[in-house]
């Protein structure tokens, strides 16, 4: 809120310039964040917590710096008007619980037609109210001043009486910014005879506004109680001045202050005289404000040091509580206005707020030094973020909720979970996989003429099943572009674009940080998103854990790849969970190598010929590798020639050539048999 | 014995000029080779008397040792040579840059919450975590924050059509790390969460950090102190820190933290806008209400809880001004942040 320094000088002697005024009342919890020097005053902008409903006004403040400084409250003192008419309008509160006080008051003939008086109006732009006549500028600055919000009628349009009442089924109500609303029973309103006229603690309606030609008015100062308005604005996307003050709650002993302060302001700058002030109160609905205890000890406690019981004691009075002392502290009985102190922590923070935050010491907790397990499920994300960026990927943080129609096309047979209030339609439904994110942010990257992206991303997806949202860690990466870096000394064939095996050397990499390289298998699976011969299952164990493949080349057109970016995705504890090593003995004895180059059928796969190999061989076999594959001019058509590098040792003794043939005739009578396999000379 | 002498000045004089190990070899061999003319010389003493041979003899051994001498003597000497232009042939361009693959890196917001983490794990903290979709009860009932209440009004809450929300802060991860663990507890929450907002300083989804300590004499002294450790070893500076009353349904008492301006050291600064103070993040001493609802007994134990801005954090140790460039994924940003 905005706040005159002139103004809050009407109501108390602030002992401090506008500057020093801000300073202080930040370090009381209402934060300065702005102020504006003129010749003549001071505009302070403040932001008052939502608890502090009682601080937004000149009054609320006055107050708190009066507590603060030490200095007398004052202000303009209270002078009831001369009641010069007998016309009282009749009032009924049917809701009292919502409304336990409700005062009418009539005064006829205003002036409405001139405008209001420049102390008035300047009032009114200090806080960036602008002036409208002359009565609805009255209530504004009444308002401001005090903090109650209060409502004009004009007294023709009223037919009957005033009735405080929930809405009616189906009725509506046109208010005063010229929308008309459905209500329903749990609006409150404030009708005449024959229907709404306002919404309560809200706006008023169109029917009954005041206008310049409103010669006669009805002035309304109630007390609604928050629960019967918190919210209901928020319904129509009102936000008013008066809502926020009832939401928050208003001085329910203020009213006929109010209206009183109103009246003689009313008629003093428009005229008119007033009637009586009607005034329906219901004592067993007023807010109670019971007595809350504060113990010496549990403020101790709480803050971590001892205040002066006297210095407790005279900062609670300060805020106008009454004080009582008991055997372990004070009983505290808290202000009309202050809606905020119920329990004895509250308690403890007004002490605290008084005697300052800067005045509790810092102080050590009491910690006896206590080993944590580390979490040896827990896969190390430092590391593995790191393995990747020595792989020249770069991490990327993307939006949890992606383009429901990219990400459609990328898995049409699963449903992600919508969002009601999403801020952008193409950022409206929660990610299924990390792929729509970063296939979006490569697209934009290469916009930027950045040809060669790598990124990868650790964040949850969710996933729908069972009804039931699961929340799923992944680690996913893009990768296209060139193989390499642009540089010299690469050979132009080697200029080629990133391929499955260059991302899967990646993967392999990272994979082998698990203690458990052996557990993984690629296996040929399909995607719809994924070129269907260019996408592999990743499992580890036999569970799927992941997916490594090229994107399905017409969804790269789509997206303006000019070659389809590879992609994985792991999920990120099961793929990526380390498991502890165990030592294996190492030989001393020398390795044999033999050579094999086998021609078997294009469809054979490695991973099967690998398979016949170890099933056909001894234990002697160590390992198998590949150092080529052909196909081409030699070779039948359909079929190709792996080479296989076979690695032989022994643990107790150096092999001799015969172990070693023995060994190779086996595993070749063993593909010759179950793969038809030829060996090539 | 002239002619000794006189093997040895021509011996000499064929090795010096010999100009690299081939022509020095055909010089070994002319004149110690089989063929040789000290080795006919040699052959050629039985030709002598019988009283002149010893010396003769003396003579040409001799000269045979100088002339071996001076070709070791050469040929250490040409290989040298040879090494020094094998070296010569061999040199490259050092400037020229390495092969293989660029590095990439972590993300800066990554980078500060694993910075984070790891200073908190030396204080005794251990990581706790929760679901980004979360309830009602935890994201708002349990931090006594009951349906219309105003603060609501403060979130900007991202809705599914069956109630369910994202999260709009890490504090509901407060309330199942206490449920699921109960007091006394030392824990912090890195995560995501979700707010219907998008400007300069805003992103819809950004990443905060929530702390929570919770003992039986657990005070607000304890969190001054924590939070101020920790800022201070997060900015790896002593910072001044200042603690203002504020307002947060789930603490009592609350305040927000300040610190002098990393940029201007509180002399005031755009950053700061001339104020000196930055705002870096809420605090205060757990609401009663909320260790009831998390099921720990609220007479027996205090807490504090502090949550912060990770991304700010993170905009403020690398000077990012535009919060919105985290989520952009621009490689030309992000590889700014390549260092460990």
């Amino acid at each position: 809120m905005k706040l005159s320094y002139a103004w809050l000088k009407e109501w108390v002697d602030v002992p401090w310039d506008a500057s020093e005024l801000g300073s202080r009342l930040t370090m009381a919890g209402f934060e300065l964040e702005g102020i504006v020097t003129g010749a003549e005053d001071s505009i302070l902008e403040l932001n008052i917590t939502p608890n502090r409903g009682d601080a937004m006004s000149v009054l609320g403040l006055a107050r708190e710096v009066a507590a603060l400084s030490g200095k007398a409250l004052t202000g303009p003192a209270p002078r009831p008007v001369a009641t010069d008419l007998a016309d009282a309008f009749p009032i009924k509160v049917d809701e009292p619980a919502a409304c336990p006080t409700f005062c009418g008051r009539v005064i006829r003939g205003v002036d409405n037609q001139a405008p209001s008086p420049v102390w008035l109006t300047a009032r009114l732009q200090s806080a960036d109210v602008r002036s409208v006549n002359p009565t609805v500028d009255v209530t504004n600055f009444v308002l401001l001043e005090l903090g109650q919000p209060m409502h004009a009628y004009d007294l023709s349009t009223l037919s009957g009486e005033i009735r405080v009442r929930y809405a009616h089924p189906a009725e509506r109500l046109q208010l005063l910014d010229a929308r008309t609303v459905d209500l329903s029973d749990d609006m409150l309103v404030i009708a005449d005879r024959d229907a709404a006229v306002g919404l309560a603690g809200i706006m008023g309606g169109a029917r009954t506004a005041v206008a310049t030609s409103t010669r006669d008015v009805f002035l309304e100062v109630a007390y609604f109680s928050p629960a019967a308005i918190q919210g209901r604005a928020r319904r129509f996307g009102l936000h008013t001045d008066a809502s926020q003050h009832y939401e928050r709650g208003v001085d329910p002993t203020l009213q006929l202050r109010a209206m009183e302060r109103a009246s003689s302001l009313l008629i003093e700058v428009a005229g008119g005289r007033a009637g009586p002030v009607t005034r329906v109160h219901s004592g067993a609905h007023q807010p109670k404000r019971g007595a809350v205890g504060l113990r010496r000890a549990q403020l101790a406690r709480l803050l971590g040091t001892s205040i002066d019981p006297a210095a407790v004691k005279a900062a609670l009075i300060a805020l106008q509580m009454s004080v009582r002392e008991v055997p372990a502290g004070w009983e505290v009985t808290p202000p009309p206005h202050r809606f905020d102190i119920t329990i004895e922590a509250d308690l403890i923070e007004e002490v605290a707020r008084m005697v300052g935050f800067e005045a509790i010491a810092e102080r050590a907790g009491e910690s006896v030094q206590q080993f944590a397990r580390l979490p040896r499920e827990r896969a190390p994300e430092a590391s593995i973020l790191e393995v990747m960026s020595a792989r020249g990927y770069q991490e990327a943080i993307t939006y949890a909720f992606v383009d429901p129609q990219l990400q459609q096309r990328l898995f049409p047979e699963r449903s992600g979970l919508v969002l009601a209030n999403p801020i952008a339609s193409d950022l409206s439904v929660m990610r299924l996989s990390l792929w729509p994110g970063l296939l979006r942010a490569a697209a934009e990257n290469r916009r930027r003429q950045q040809e060669r992206v790598r990124l990868i991303e650790h964040a949850v997806c969710f996933a729908v099943g069972d009804g039931a949202a699961l929340e799923v860690d992944m680690l996913a990466g893009i990768a296209c572009g060139e193989r390499l870096p642009e540089q010299w000394g690469v050979p132009r064939d080697e200029r080629a674009q990133v391929d499955f095996f260059d991302v899967k050397a990646d993967l392999e990499i990272l994979l082998a940080g698990t203690g458990t390289e052996d557990a993984f298998t690629f296996e040929a699976a399909q995607q719809s998103c994924l070129h269907p011969g260019r996408a592999a299952r990743l499992l580890r164990e036999a569970r799927p854990i992941g997916w490594l493949g090229e994107l399905h080349p017409e969804i790269a057109r789509e997206l303006d790849f000019t070659y389809p970016p590879i992609l994985f995705e792991l999920a990120f504890y099961d793929a990526l969970r380390v498991a502890p090593v165990a030592y294996a003995e190492v030989s001393r004895f020398p390795m044999v190598r033999r050579d094999l180059a086998v021609v078997v059928g294009d469809d054979v796969s490695l991973s099967a010929l690998r398979e016949r190999v170890t099933l056909s061989s001894s234990s002697l076999l160590r390992q198998c590798r590949v150092f080529d594959v052909y196909r081409g001019p030699g070779l039948e058509t359909g079929t190709k020639s792996i080479a296989l590098g076979l690695i032989f040792q022994d643990f107790s003794r150096t092999l001799t050539d015969e172990d070693v043939d023995q060994n190779v005739a086996s595993i070749v009578a063993g593909l010759r048999v179950s793969l038809n396999a030829k060996i090539r000379e | 014995m002239n002619d000794a002498a006189d093997l040895v000045v021509r011996a000499l004089g064929a090795i010096a000029s010999s100009a690299d190990l081939a022509s020095l070899d055909a010089v070994r061999v002319h004149w110690l080779g089989k063929k040789g003319e000290l080795t006919a010389a040699l052959k050629s003493l039985g030709t002598l008397p019988e009283s002149e041979r010893p010396a003769a003899g003396q003579a040409i051994n001799a000269a045979k040792v100088r002339v071996q001498n001076a070709l070791e003597e050469r040929r250490v000497e040409l290989e040298r040579r040879q090494v020094e232009r094998e070296l010569i042939a061999g040199r490259i361009d050092v400037t020229l840059p390495g092969r293989g693959e660029e590095r990439g890196g972590l993300h800066p917001v990554t980078q500060a919450r694993l910075r984070i983490e790891a200073l908190f794990a030396r204080a005794g903290f251990e990581l706790a975590v929760g679901p980004e979709i979360e309830d009602d009860f935890h994201n708002f009932e349990a931090l006594n924050i009951p349906a219309n209440h105003p603060a609501r009004a403060l979130h900007d809450t991202f809705y599914f059509p069956d109630g369910r929300l994202l999260r709009t802060h890490t504090s509901p991860v407060q309330i199942r790390a206490m449920l699921a663990r109960g007091a006394p507890l030392a824990v912090i929450a890195p995560g995501r969460v979700y707010r219907c907002d998008h400007d300069l300083t805003h992103a819809p989804m950004f990443h905060q950090l929530e702390g929570l300590a919770v003992g039986e004499n657990v005070s607000f002294a304890n969190l001054k102190a924590v939070l101020h450790g920790f800022l201070g070893a997060f900015f790896e500076r002593d910072l001044a820190m200042r603690l203002r009353p504020s307002y947060f349904p789930f603490t009592e008492p609350s305040a927000e933290v300040d610190i002098s301006c990393i940029f201007c050291a509180g002399a005031g600064c755009r950053t700061c806008k001339h104020t000196g103070w930055l705002e870096i993040a809420g605090c205060g001493m757990v609401h009663p209400n909320v260790l009831r609802a998390s099921g720990v007994d609220a007479e027996r134990y205090t807490g504090y809880a502090f949550g912060a801005g990770i991304d700010r954090l993170a905009m403020l140790r690398y000077g990012v001004s535009d919060l919105r460039l985290f989520f952009e994924n621009d490689l030309r940003f992000l590889r700014q942040f390549r260092a460990f």
